[in-house]
């Protein structure tokens, strides 16, 4: 059939949709653009210049920041990882589980709750305890949020997956942990590395709850950019969201690939 | 089939841990935020457990010298303001994410799933750096700005920062890969057969878009709706970096209790109106289909 004749399109759509794509793109492009320019204005085009991002990485608050962010992010993927897996085995596969559709909300009630709210949250605990290490807080408060982001992606995997392999496992008198390695496990195991990925990123790019609960000389990346914003836009700022865009990207990408795998 | 050991135990220990990091870090909490939100103020911030409904009086009204009481809309706005512009971003995202989602359905395999990915791609950006490209874009000297000059049109303009179109502009550019993907998975579910058969019977294209396509995608454009209105009620960097400190939305309102404010007692009574707010929101249009549109777009 002709794509003219084809009743199911309509005329204007796909001018449309390319308009629309190019509004989603422009602004991300045009901090690219701008992060190349050797002038010390932003929108004043000074010619091509690298310099900035030779600033950027030479500047120790920002370093100090990404390890922050890092070492948050890591701790926080960790934790909410291997007990989402855990959930999610027992929520998909238990066999006799009470509550099971209350366990599942329990488990993603951050999605339901404004992230503010759980931030303020998390802010009057911390105050309460007194609790006053700035890593420990965020590792504690970025864990609670990015259980439900690790969760999703793992519980569609096993979903996915024929039980029968493990029930056959099992019948050729594997144990349940050695089922669950050798069978399970393998299988499942894109699904459990996007939902890690999915966490670390949004562990990485959280500002809601970092910001509420700076303190304790835990300033994390996000938390740093606002600040330099703050301070007015500049062409090293530009440097330093391109990179992160980068880094973005490249996760995206390979979470997109690995999810893409049968 | 051989017999199963049934191990009850596992059940509770697998679940234990998400069970107990939610009660301490997240159930426990809010029941505390319900709590200090009844509290009395503390000299230097912080809060003291002494009864009183104050926080709450406090949305309303200014408390005088003599403790009258006087009418103050101060903190309404910021909730009507958050409402609507919530409520107006979702509708944008409505309008604009239908025919690209449409659009993108009708494509072969290899390019749908290269501009789904697209789609997906700014939401993997940091959110901080793209609100942030929009105040390049409108601020003073900004890209707009200076190509509206060049090209003669204008001498010189008011800055479109600060206020509720560049909110509005930052909440809808944010959220709206959201909407989007749930609209495209119930197009991908639509039978193209009932679109042919609705032309085969004379249902010209209009007819055919109102009668069959729109009505068929309903529930994905429910399942985009709530998740773009819900994070739009609790936006914080969207208010705090396009809209000035004067033009406010809840989100950057309760920050600024526990931080500059230090009335934490207020920040949380306004915490609770937006807990309600959501709530009522959610349960109103069903959880079930949030959970199961959240599953498909996380995956």
């Amino acid at each position: 059939m002709k794509s003219g004749s084809d009743v199911r399109r309509y005329p204007g759509f796909g001018l449309f949709s390319i308009l629309f794509f190019v509004y989603l793109y422009l602004p991300i492009s045009v901090v690219i653009f701008y992060s190349f320019n050797a002038n010390r204005i932003v929108s004043n085009w000074g010619g091509f210049s690298l310099h900035w991002y030779t600033t950027a990485l030479s500047n120790s608050a920002l370093v100090s920041a990404v390890k922050t962010s890092l070492l948050i992010a890591v701790i926080a993927t960790t934790i909410s990882t291997i007990v989402a897996l855990m959930a999610a085995l027992v929520i998909v596969r238990g066999r006799d589980v009470r509550f099971r559709r209350i366990s599942e909300t329990i488990v993603n009630l951050p999605l339901l709750l404004p992230e503010i709210v759980v931030a303020v949250a998390s802010l009057i605990l911390f105050s309460q305890l007194g609790l006053v290490n700035g890593i420990m807080k965020l590792a504690i408060a970025h864990t609670t949020f990015c259980i439900p982001f690790a969760f999703l992606p793992i519980r569609a995997r096993l979903q996915g997956m024929d039980a029968n392999l493990e029930e056959a496992a099992r019948d050729l008198y594997a144990s349940a942990w050695v089922a669950f390695r050798r069978v399970t496990l393998p299988l499942i195991l894109p699904g459990v590395f996007s939902g890690a990925m999915l966490a670390f990123v949004i562990s990485m790019d959280d500002f809601i709850t970092s910001n509420l609960l700076n303190s304790g000389g835990a300033t994390t990346l996000p938390v740093y950019i606002f600040s330099l914003i703050k301070q007015g836009v500049s062409p090293q700022l530009n440097a330093i969201s391109t990179l992160i865009m980068l880094a973005s990207v490249a996760l995206a990408t390979i979470a997109f690939l690995v999810q893409r795998q049968k | 089939m051989t017999r199963r050991v049934k191990i009850p135990g596992w059940n509770v220990l697998g679940l234990l841990p998400t069970h107990v990091i939610m009660l301490l870090t997240l159930i426990i909490p809010v029941g505390i935020i319900i709590l200090v939100s009844f509290s009395t103020r503390g000299p230097y911030g912080g809060f003291e457990y002494v009864f009183t409904t104050a926080p709450y009086k406090q949305i309303l009204f200014n408390e005088g010298w003599t403790g009258e009481l006087e009418f103050n809309p101060q903190y309404l706005i910021v909730i009507a303001r958050t409402l609507l512009l919530s409520a107006i971003t979702t509708v944008i995202c409505l309008l604009l994410s239908f025919p690209v989602a449409y659009f993108i359905s009708l494509q072969k395999p290899s390019l749908k799933i290269a501009l789904i990915y697209l789609v997906t791609l700014p939401f993997w950006v940091s959110m901080i750096v793209r609100v942030y490209s929009w105040i390049i874009i409108l601020g003073k000297e900004g890209v707009i700005e200076k190509t509206l000059r060049a090209l003669g049109l204008i001498d010189s303009m008011d800055s479109l920062l600060f206020g509720d179109t560049a909110m509005l502009i930052g909440l809808v550019y944010s959220y709206i890969p959201l909407m989007i993907l749930p609209i495209f998975a119930s197009i991908e579910k639509l039978d193209p057969a009932l679109v042919e058969a609705s032309h085969d019977l004379y249902g010209s294209r209009l007819v055919t878009l109102r009668r069959v396509i729109l009505p068929l995608c309903q529930p994905g454009m429910l399942a985009g709706a709530i998740l773009v209105f819900v994070p739009c009620l609790g936006a914080v960097l969207e208010p705090t970096l396009l809209g000035g400190g004067k033009t406010m939305m809840m989100g950057n309102l309760i920050q600024l209790q526990f931080g500059a404010a230090r009335n934490w007692p207020l920040g949380a009574a306004i915490s609770l109106v937006l807990m309600a707010a959501v709530l009522i929101f959610l349960v109103a249009r069903g959880l079930r289909s949030v959970r199961k549109e959240t599953r498909e777009l996380t995956l």
